[in-house]
This record gives structure tokens, sequence and C-alpha cells, in this order.
């Protein structure tokens, strides 16, 4: 695992960003906001606040209706296709609903975030076991996910998200699905990695994951942020 | 990352994937063999019908039958002539004697028509000419060539115009019987070729959400629509294989029906030598019906 110092530099940028679905109301209004490196930001909101489409704008899942979200002073919205995919490399990605790959196992679902990066074979076999070992999860290697209870899922999910050292790791209500023990190994994950130097977003609609954190705290209401613990 | 890398990874994740959906490829590979097995179907047929249908022009020929008093000069030189000519397949030449033999031998049991035969004493059959062409539609110049040769004075009559009402009518079912052969065939391959696309677009369809986070986790278009591809050339191979392994007894046992009905042709010994040439025409028939298929059903999940 990469270790990084602190040397710390906005990575991600928010310039006035606006975000409208077709036939509903703004999902985010006018939202700046900076995420330096090797932060941990949580964006904390209700359901329907705006976390979600917050994540899309970063991942260019979504196109903003107005405004700008930069990753590394580069307009993610310009990007051409193969950018994005290099982007999103470069991202490791939880969510509340997992998003495995449910005809892959353990191994493979790793793996193959591993080889979409264009990793070598003797790195795959190296990489792997090492990261499985971090979650946990060495004995399910060969399960599917299938197999595996909702705290195993998210933690092969978070295994799957900081394989390839990414720069940031961002989780969309990781916890979401839950019980508190399994909550608790997952936030404790997450800020081993962020200890390890890589950013984190996360986002949560739980008040007691954030005041177990500590840590900055973004607050989203009705599409706009309402206090920031960065600015206090 | 070097290319031969990407392309082993793309190669085994088909594998897998294609072994791991066992419902899903039986089905893909069904459907893509009914495809194979119409298109095979409809290269034997056309074996069948071109057989008959040269064995039915065979059958048309024109004779040229030539005054009893003519000389084996103006015959053979008629003879040798006519085989010269580009459109003359064959000729054959029956001697006076070969056509008084070949009557006595027709009217064996005629002792009426054999006993006044007796009474001539000269044989008053002439000799003939008997001539077939390449195609049915050359019998025309040639008795053209016939009608202004210089043997012409020799000869009593051409049974040209005997024929003529049968030869075009014959020319007519040829063509048509053509023509209708190729849209019949093209109909079906376009129908089946539809169903295997849509069969393949449905399994894509089942997996668009696996497509969905492959995307997320950054993979590139080929890391997805490549083992698809794969995929897909792993049902035209599977379906090559099932069509070739079902037509052996198909083939032997609609031999002896259609050895009777089109004559002489022994299917099952036509598509046991054709064996080779059937089997590329369905791997690459198959594989290019799987690799297109793929190609397009991922592309509306591959945008930005």
């Amino acid at each position: 695992m990469k270790v990084r110092y602190n040397n710390m530099y906005n990575m991600i940028y928010f310039d006035n960003v606006s975000k409208a679905y077709p036939g509903d109301e703004l999902a985010l209004q006018d939202v700046s906001l900076s995420v330096e490196s090797g932060e941990f930001v949580s964006v904390v909101g209700h359901s329907g606040a705006g976390k979600t489409t917050l994540i899309r704008l970063i991942l260019a899942e979504v196109a903003p209706t107005n405004g700008q979200v930069f990753f590394e002073s580069q307009d993610v919205q310009e990007m051409k296709s193969t950018d994005v995919s290099a982007l999103r490399r470069r991202i490791g990605t939880v969510f509340q609903d997992f998003k495995l790959l449910t005809g892959k196992t353990v191994y493979e679902n790793i793996a193959f975030a591993m080889e979409v990066a264009g990793r070598s074979d003797e790195e795959i076999d190296s990489d792997v076991p090492h990261v499985l070992n971090l979650v946990n999860m060495t004995d399910k290697r060969n399960r599917f996910p299938r197999e595996l209870s909702g705290g195993e899922k998210q933690r092969l999910a978070i295994a799957r998200a900081i394989v390839n050292q990414p720069d940031v790791v961002i989780a969309d209500e990781p916890t979401g699905n839950l019980d508190p023990e399994a909550t608790y190994e997952i936030i404790q994950i997450l800020e081993k990695i962020n200890d390890l130097g890589t950013t984190v977003i996360l986002t949560t609609h739980s008040q007691g994951v954030v005041d177990s954190l500590k840590k900055r705290v973004v607050r989203l209401e009705d599409g706009r942020i309402i206090s920031d613990t960065k600015e206090k | 990352m070097s290319l031969a890398i990407d392309f082993k990874r793309i190669i085994r994740a088909g594998f897998i994937n294609f072994m791991r959906n066992p419902v899903v490829s039986l089905v893909s590979v069904l459907i893509m063999t009914v495809t194979l097995f119409i298109m095979s179907s409809l290269i034997l047929l056309n074996a069948l019908l071109s057989f008959s249908l040269a064995q039915v022009s065979e059958r048309v020929d024109i004779n040229v039958y030539f005054y009893p008093d003519a000389t084996e000069l103006d015959t053979f030189s008629l003879r040798d002539d006519l085989q010269l000519l580009p459109e003359v397949a064959a000729v054959d030449y029956i001697s006076r004697e070969d056509a008084i033999e070949s009557f006595r031998e027709r009217h064996a049991d005629d002792y009426l028509t054999l006993q006044a035969l007796d009474e001539l004493n000269d044989n008053p059959l002439g000799a003939s000419l008997n001539i077939q062409a390449d195609e049915t539609e050359q019998y025309a110049s040639i008795v053209q060539y016939l009608e202004t040769s210089s043997a012409r004075l020799s000869i009593e009559k051409i049974n040209y115009n005997q024929n003529k009402g049968i030869i075009d009518r014959l020319n007519d079912i040829m063509s048509t019987v053509q023509r209708l052969g190729l849209i019949v065939t093209l109909f079906f391959v376009l129908i089946s070729i539809l169903i295997t696309f849509n069969t393949i677009r449905l399994a894509i369809y089942g997996a668009r959400e696996e497509i969905a986070v492959m995307r997320l986790v950054g993979a590139d278009n080929k890391y997805i629509r490549g083992p698809f591809m794969v995929e897909g050339i792993l049902y035209g191979v599977s379906a090559t294989v099932l069509t070739v392994i079902a037509l052996i007894p198909i083939t032997l046992w609609f031999s002896n029906f259609a050895e009777t009905f089109f004559g002489g042709i022994d299917i099952f010994a036509y598509y046991i030598t054709n064996l080779p040439q059937i089997i590329v025409i369905l791997l690459v028939s198959g594989m290019l019906l799987g690799i297109i298929s793929s190609f397009f059903s991922t592309r509306r999940y591959l945008r930005k």
C-alpha cells in the first residue's frame, strides 16, 4: 500500500454547481465545495438531500445543469470517454447496494478492478490476497457475492475500491444496509484507509457515524450546503 | 499494458461467463443452432435442386435425322463440325444399322411390324445425330446452325420444334425455381438471424447491471464488450458443432427419400464430401453472427 504524506492540495472542486433531473426539483443548488487531498469528508443529509447526486457528478455519471466540477483542475464534464474511465480508476467507489459483479467470485471482483487498471498478473497475484487480508475476507475468496452477508459484501466493495491505491475513495451510504457491528467495522476500515493518505468522501444520513468520526462534516439539505465544519 | 495480456484476459472472461451462465448459453446456442441448421438445409436443398435440374436438362436433347440415302461422309462431317461448337456438350452418332437394330428391339413383341420390315429389302431408316447442349437456352442457336449448314440437304428432320415447347417451359421453370429459392433462402436466413440477434440482445440486457458496475470500476469498453464478443464466438462454434452432428443422421435418413424423389443424388454422400466447406461456412456465419450481435447489443450500454 502506498502511503501519502501531508502535501495537501485541492483535489475535488465544485464551482457553483446546480443539478436538475428532468421533471424534478433541483437536486443540487449552487453548491461550491472543495476537498483537499488526504481529507476525510463526511457529507450528511436526509434522503433526497443531494448526497448521491454529488457523488455522481464527481464520477461523471451525470452532468451539472450549471457550474463545473473539477478533479485535479480538470473539468470532468469536458473529459472524453476514455478519460472518464481513467478518472474512475483513480477513484475507489463503495455503494450502499454494493454494486459487485455477481457473476464473479470475491477474488475475481477485486482482480477485475486491477485488470482494467492495466496491472500485471504478478501484481494481481500479490495485491489481491493483501487487500483480502486487510478486510478480513481471505477465507471467502472463492465465494460469490450472493453467498456473502451484507457486511462481507461491503468489505469486499471496499477491498475492490482500494486495491488500485486510488487517490480518492468515495463511499455512498456504505453502512445504510448494515447492522451496528458491521457499520463500525466499515467505518474503522475507511479511517484506516484515510490514515494511509487516501482522501475519503463518505455520505451518510447517520448522525451516529459522523459523531464517531470527528472529521470534517458537510451538511446538505434540499440540495444546498447548510453547514461545513471546515469553515468554522 | 500489452495487447496480448488484454486479449488473454478478455478471452478468459468470455469463457468463464459462457460456463457460468449455462442456461443463457444453452438457449443462445440452441437458437443459433436453428439458424445454422436452416442455413445448411438450404445449402443441401440447393444442391438437390441444382442436381435434379441438371438431370432434367440432360434429358433434353435434339435429334437430327438424315435421309436414308445420305452418305456417311455428310453425317460424319456434320458431327465433327457440331463437336467444334462451344455450346455443344456431346454428339452421338447413330448409324442406320444401329437405328434398325434398336427399332427391332423396341418392337420385339410386335410380330406384324417386324414382318413388314422383313419384307422390305432395304433398311428404311436413316442415320441420326443426338445432340446435347451445355445449357437448354443454347438449342435454338444449334438448330439455327444446322439449318444453315452445308449438310442441310441430307437432313430429313430435326425434332427441335417438337421439343421446343418443353425446352422453353423447362427454362421458365428453372429460372423461377432458382429465383424463388433465392428469395426463400434470404427470407429464412434473415428471420433466423433476427431471432439470434434478439436472443443475444436479451442475454446482454440481463447483464446490464454488471455492465454498469464494470463501467463504475473504470473498465474500458474493450473489457466490457470483449468478453461478450468471445461468448458470441463460443455460441457460434458450439452451434456449428451441434448442427454438423445433427445433420449426419438427418442426411442419412433423408438420403433414401431424396434419391428416389430427386433422382440419383446421395445427399448423405454429398454432405460428407462437402463437409469441410460446410463447416467453414457455418463456423464463419455463426461466429460473425455472435460477434456482430454482441457488438451492437453492448453498444447502447457503453455510451459515456
